[in-house]
Parts: structure tokens; sequence; C-alpha cells
């Protein structure tokens, strides 16, 4: 029929069909996952999706209501940041139930809470482990100390991850943040809350397998809820957290006391190092040498 | 030809008296002084200049301990109440406060207290928009934003004022709240800053406590309440109106000004946002007084100032000087140095990742205070030094403070998404020299479009930085692609290709 119908040159054209297949090779980029700043969608998993209950404890329902406090009260959701974090610390990350449970308490469409949680990178949308290591890699630290260049391969060497992977125990999360503020103690990584500043290759080593050594001596799992020394179950007791209601701490001295044991397992203190206290010059003073002055500065015109 | 011809120059007396009879007459009349042989006449393109006096003083450095504000810097004590009042602190607050807002301001105004937050504007007449026409009429409440979101790279003064003097954040903002008539305080502090926020939450208690803060404060009858609000880990919401999104429980991303925040701040309220440098040494400036701040520093950038010496030096170090010191004096006193001493320098990024870098020949003679480092077409920011010796890689540093800046923008303006990829991608390629020369210019100009083009100041922070390598290291960026285009048989094609790309069969974009 067709060939009744068609003239015959276009039958003699070859047929796209027939042309030899010419192997076409599309490149999608791929980014690698960065801790959580990934992917800005939620994707349902087995162990993040709404169908998991989550609801706050005694401890922070309590915590909540001075948070409210703060704010006027017709700007209750001025506390969803805080209220996620607080989310966070309890269920280890945070969660689309942790976003749904603190957009029911504050009575604001969940859609402006997962607005708030995709916007800060310090909300963890996925799981991570229990220590959570960020290195801090912006120019004022690469430059520093010995350079997070070294820094960052001692953390890959030692754990064996790279940036936005955590170790198969679950006890380790790796990665790369930006400028944490504590330039002159560069570099620097961030374990949970705790700054570790003034850095070696050795030291960060030494400070890892210290943590291993504790989460070992501990039995602590990998990544279960709370993060570092919050859970019950977890990391022993935090020694800074007795001193937060005698009022003295504080002190600058007192950071070197401001340091974890866990079962006779000790770890090195947060803060510098490399032995000096915090940010003065390390070959000693060159300033606030002599007597600190008091109330007899005043000025002399009389006006106060 | 033409010389010969024009009249002869008049002498610039009489040229005075056809324009000014009046004067000269009136100089003639008197006669008692003698007529001046020259007599100046203003154009009017001159501009009215007194004599030049030389400066008073010529040195600045070598702050005296009794001087300094920040006594606690290296924690000599504890950050607790007692050693707090015990060095000064929350000293006859109660008569600072009865003083009254115009008092309190015009103190402020006097000492040239500019705000330390990076812009530099002055802090008396920023405090001053708070109390505009028949605001005592507003009934809505009015705040004070404390912005301790500090993000910029290089700096780190705010969190060690946090950690070790919360009392006189403390007290500076129940001083400067009373200035501006607000009747409570939000702290709002980098969620980083976990440690510090514990040590400020206790320290606010502590006040609470002693009657400072809150109810009554301080038995002056006025009530003033200070909060914490922790934010979430964003560099973009160290800016003013952008913080204040955050604090009403939104994404961080800056809002168009106007209104100001004066105006329209906080909750729909009369707000101001002020770094917590500048908050905390008011306190401290009006109880020693005016004259005695003014008397540091330079004309128009009066004070002391945390300086934050990071990077290629032999002891990095937070350190509190006087405005005005030398760049090479500060980092040989205090910072112990550059490695290898200072003709090993390389460059300097004198405050903060936003403002240009500038080459050694600059820091020789460079003055530490805003107007200085404005003329070097650079910025005092935040007064955080980065050093940098011969050794380091000057395109890979800024490379990396671009790459910050894409993390970092909130993604609101196109121009700043956008070009802060763009250009982290371009420094990316020409970190390994895959480049072409005229991409530095294509760079420069793309800088060029973002800033002033963007609502808040993240596109100008991220220009900036470009731009200073462009003006100040672009032989090194040729060297660059130069290098690639000797190791690799040719130079790159534009967008990073191989030069043999189409050669290999690569689709590579027309018209190369």
């Amino acid at each position: 029929m067709a060939s009744q119908i068609l003239p015959r040159f276009s039958r003699c054209v070859t047929h796209p069909s027939r042309l030899p297949k010419r192997s076409q090779r599309r490149f999608l980029t791929t980014t690698p996952r960065v801790a959580s700043e990934a992917l800005q969608v939620h994707r349902d998993s087995p162990e993040n999706n709404p169908s998991i209950p989550f609801k706050f404890n005694a401890i922070n329902q309590k915590l909540i209501a001075e948070i409210l406090k703060r704010y006027p009260p017709q700007y209750k959701k001025a506390a969803v940041m805080p209220l996620l974090d607080l989310g966070q610390r309890q269920h280890g990350f945070t969660s689309i139930s942790v976003m749904n449970e603190v957009a029911k308490l504050l009575e604001m469409p969940p859609m402006r809470v997962y607005e708030v949680a995709t916007f800060y990178t310090m909300y963890n949308r996925d799981p991570v482990g229990r220590f959570h290591v960020q290195a801090c890699t912006t120019t004022p630290c690469q430059l520093g100390g010995c350079g997070s260049d070294k820094i960052m391969a001692a953390i890959e060497d030692h754990l064996g991850i790279h940036p936005g992977q955590t170790t198969e125990d679950r006890m380790f999360t790796f990665s790369e943040v930006e400028c944490l503020g504590a330039c002159v103690n560069a570099p620097m990584v961030q374990i949970n809350d705790d700054y570790y500043e003034d850095l070696t290759p050795e030291s960060m080593v030494t400070l890892l397998k210290a943590l291993q050594a504790t989460a070992h001596a501990t039995g602590a799992a990998g990544g279960t809820a709370g993060i570092g020394g919050e859970s019950e179950t977890g990391m022993g007791q935090r020694k800074g957290e007795g001193r937060d209601q005698d009022g003295k701490s504080g002190e600058v001295d007192g950071q070197a006391a401001r340091g974890y044991a866990a079962k006779g397992v000790k770890l090195p203190s947060p803060g510098p190092m490399s032995g000096r206290k915090t940010c003065e010059p390390f070959a000693g003073l060159t300033s606030l040498k002599e007597e600190p002055w008091g109330n007899e500065k005043l000025r002399t015109d009389g006006a106060l | 030809m033409i010389s010969s011809r024009a009249a002869p120059p008049k002498p610039l007396g009489v040229l005075c008296h056809h324009i000014h009879p009046s004067i000269t007459s009136a100089s003639r009349v008197n006669g008692s002084a003698p007529t001046p042989k020259r007599q100046q006449c203003r154009g009017l393109a001159t501009v009215q200049d007194g004599p030049a006096q030389p400066p008073k003083r010529t040195h600045f450095g070598g702050l005296k301990d009794q001087d300094r504000i920040f006594q606690n810097l290296y924690g000599h004590h504890g950050a607790d109440l007692k050693s707090a009042m015990k060095y000064g602190d929350w000293y006859k607050t109660k008569e600072i406060i009865l003083k009254g807002h115009d008092w309190i301001i015009s103190e402020i105004k006097a000492s040239g207290l500019r705000g330390r937050g990076g812009a530099g504007f002055p802090s008396g007449m920023k405090w001053s928009f708070m109390n505009f026409k028949d605001w005592d009429k507003d009934t809505k409440p009015r705040y004070l934003v404390v912005n301790a979101d500090e993000g910029e790279p290089g700096t780190c003064k705010d969190r060690e004022i946090m950690r070790k003097d919360p009392h006189k954040l403390i007290e500076g903002c129940l001083v400067a709240g009373r200035a501006m008539n607000t009747s409570a305080a939000y702290i709002y502090i980098r969620g980083e800053f976990y440690h510090e926020a514990t040590v400020l939450q206790r320290a606010i208690q502590e006040a609470y406590k002693a009657g400072f803060i809150g109810k009554n404060a301080c038995g002056s009858g006025y009530d003033f309440d200070v909060y914490i609000h922790r934010g979430m880990g964003a560099y973009v919401c160290g800016e003013e109106t952008s913080l204040i999104e955050s604090l009403e429980g939104k994404p961080g991303k800056p809002r168009l000004k106007p209104p100001f925040p004066a105006a329209v701040g906080l909750f729909g309220c009369p707000s101001t946002v002020a770094n917590v440098e500048t908050i905390a040494v008011a306190p401290t400036i009006v109880r020693r007084g005016a004259n005695w701040f003014n008397s540091f520093g330079r004309e128009r950038n009066a004070g002391t100032k945390l300086f934050c010496i990071s990077g290629h030096v032999n002891n990095p170090c937070t350190v509190e000087e006087e405005m005005s010191i030398s760049l090479k004096e500060l980092i040989d006193k205090h910072a112990g140095g550059v490695r290898g001493g200072w003709d090993n320098l390389k460059a300097i990024i004198p405050g903060g990742s936003s403002t240009p870098i500038l080459p050694k020949t600059t820091c020789d003679e460079q003055l530490m205070d805003f107007d200085a480092l404005k003329d070097s077409q650079s910025g005092l920011g935040t007064a955080a030094v980065i050093v940098m010796d011969n050794s380091t890689d000057v395109v890979r540093a800024i490379s990396r403070l671009a790459s910050f800046y894409k993390h970092e923008s909130c993604g609101q303006c196109t121009p700043c998404r956008e070009g802060s990829k763009w250009t982290e991608q371009i420094m990316k390629r020409f970190e390994a020299g895959q480049a072409r020369a005229r991409e530095i210019d294509m760079l420069q100009e793309l800088t060029k479009q973002v800033e002033g083009h963007t609502i808040c100041a993240l596109g100008e922070a991220f220009a900036w930085p470009l731009q200073g390598l462009v003006r100040h290291f672009r032989p090194e960026l040729e060297q660059r692609v130069k290098g690639y285009a000797e190791k690799h048989g040719g130079e790159a094609r534009a967008g990073g290709w191989a030069h043999d790309a189409q050669k290999q069969g690569m689709l590579i974009a027309p018209g190369q």
C-alpha cells in the first residue's frame, strides 16, 4: 500500500531507526551529599518519615514553656528555631516528625517550619553519627597553624570517610563547614557542641582515638538518639553540666576543666589543644600584663 | 602663538576686586591691616579648607593596659558577676540610666564611636534614629537587637567578649537600650557558639538576680529585659534585616530597606541592630568619659578596637589596640611578626574576608582605621587581619572565599545567587590555570554587575575580595594561565576545556 501512495524516492531514504545508533551519553550533574544541605526536599525513608511519632519529653516541654516566654505572645512562631534545635537534640536529627511536631506546637503551617529547617545548615535533616566532626576549611583555617588541609587529610585517613559521610558504625559523621569563628585558633574542628582548636594532625588523631576509646568503654552505640553527651544512655556524665548552676564557672581557666570523663576514659577538654588558654599570643602576653583597673578610673568631670 | 595674543595675566588682587569689590574695599577702608599681596580668591570649585593644620598626633598604637576596655580578654578573671564588678562593670549604672537618653547619646556622639560590625556607621547617630519625633506617643514595644552572629571569616572578637566579658555586653544592652528607650534586648548569637551562649545566659541570670536588669533595672524605675536567641548557622543572618527575619522565625533572607529597622523592625516595632563590640564598649565610654575614648586614634576614627590577627603570623591572637595603629606595628608587636619576617609577607586581608586584599607594598605603610583603609581601596570591616606569607597560594585563598560566599548566599537576589556560583566556578578554574586571560576582565565585570544590585551587602561582600585579587594580583592570575598552557600544550578554551577538546571529539561551545 505504502509503495503505491508514497513516491519512490521517499522510500529510498533510510529510515531514522535504521541509522547506526550513536552512543549518546548524557551526564547528570550530581553533587556528593554534604551533611544536611544536599537535598532540599524530603524523601521518605525508613528512619525519616511522617508516620514515626515524635513527642517532646517532659524536660524539654518545660524548656519550651520557658522559651515561649521570651517572645511576644502573638509571635509564637519566633520560637521555631530554638524548638527545632531542642527537637534535634532529643531525636538526634531534625526529622520530618520533629518539624511537624514543632509546627503543631507553634500553630504554624508545617511548610513554614520546613522552610526554616532547610535554610539553616545546623539542622541535620539526615541522621548523623554520635560525633559530628565539623572541620572548618575557610581561608583563615586553611592558612593558620598547620593548615586545615592536613587536618582534613588526618580525619579522612583515620576514619576512612570523606566529608559528608558517616562511618559504618554510625559513630562519626564528618563534614566540611564554613568559618566557625575561632580564626586565631586555627585550624579547628567542632565536635558536636565543642570547639577543638590549635590542632595538628597528631592531636587530631589523638582526639579521634580518645573519642573512639570512650565510646568503646561506655558501650555507647553509634547513631542513637541524642548527640554526644545529651542522651541518657550515652556518653557518661558531662562535667560541664553540673557547673552551669553553681554560678562561678565560666571563667576561662575553667575551660580546661570543662572536659568529659566516662568510665575512667578521659577526653581531651575542648579549647586549644596546643596548651594556650584561649586567644592570647602563644609566646607570652603582649598586653594586659599590668594590674587591671577597677572603679578608680572614672571620669573626672563630675558628670556621674 | 596663543600665549602672545592672550592678555597679560592680571594680578590676583585685581581679579578679586572685580568679583568681590566689597571685600577689597572694606579692607582698604579699614586701613590698619596691610593689604596682603596675594589675596585668596575662591572660585566655585575651590574646597573651603582652613589652613592645613598638622595632626596633633602622628603615631598611634601602644595602648596602655589602663586604657583597655576588655580587661578579661585572656581570661584573667572569671566571667561571673562578682569579678566583673571588681573590674569596673555595673558601677554607677543607675546614675547613667537616670541621666536619660539625650545625655547618653550625646556622650556616644562625642566619643566618636563608630559601629564595630563592619560598616563603621557613627553609633551615636544610629541610636538617635530611634528617638524620632513623637516616639513617646507610640505604644508599640521597642527593641534593641545585638548582633552576635559573628560569621565573617577571620573574625573572632565577639566570641571572646561573650565568653569572658558577658557582663560588659549585658550592661551595654541596658545603657544602649536606655539611650534608645527600648523595652527589651535580643542577643542573636550564632548557633555554633553553644558554650558562649551558656556563659552569656548564666551572666544574664546573675544580672536578673542582682536586680540589674528586669523590672526596675538597677533601681532606676526603668524596665528592661535581655533575651538570647541562638541562630542556626547562616552567615547571611549577620545582616541586620535578615537577622530580624531570622529572629521572627523565618528563613534569614534580608528585607528591602526602607522601611529601616528603626521604623519597622523586629516584630514590626522600632528596633536597632548593633554589633556586640559596639554595645559592650558603651558603658565604659560613658563611665570614663567621651573625651577619654576620643583621645585614641585619628580624627573620625576614634577609640580602641579588638583586632584578630590570624593566618601566617608567629603568634596569632586577638588583641585590643588603639585605632589607627600601623598594620606593621600591630603584627610585629602582638602577633610575633609574619612567619619568616616582614619581607616574607605577600598580602594581607585587613578586615575580614569581605574586604579587598592588600599587597605587601600597601601594607608597609598602612594605618588600621576606617578612613585609611578606605583610601587604600579596602576596608576596616571587623578588623580581622588575615596574613598571608610568600608561601601562600593567594588565588586559592580567594577562591576558597568565593566558595564560602557561594555557600552562604541566601538565594533571594539573582545577581548574588547566580553570581556567587559563577565566580566560584571561575575561581576554581583559575586555581588550576584552566582559564583564559581575558576571563580576568570578565570576572571583574561580573563582580561589578553584582555590586549594588542586591538587597543586602553580601553582593558587595563577595565581589570585593575578587576585585582586590584582580587589582593587585593580576600577574599571578595571568601566570597561572600561562603555566597551564605550557604544561598542557595550549591555553584552555573558555569554560575550562582543554585546548584540543574539539579534536578529541568533544562538543564544546562554538565561537572559540
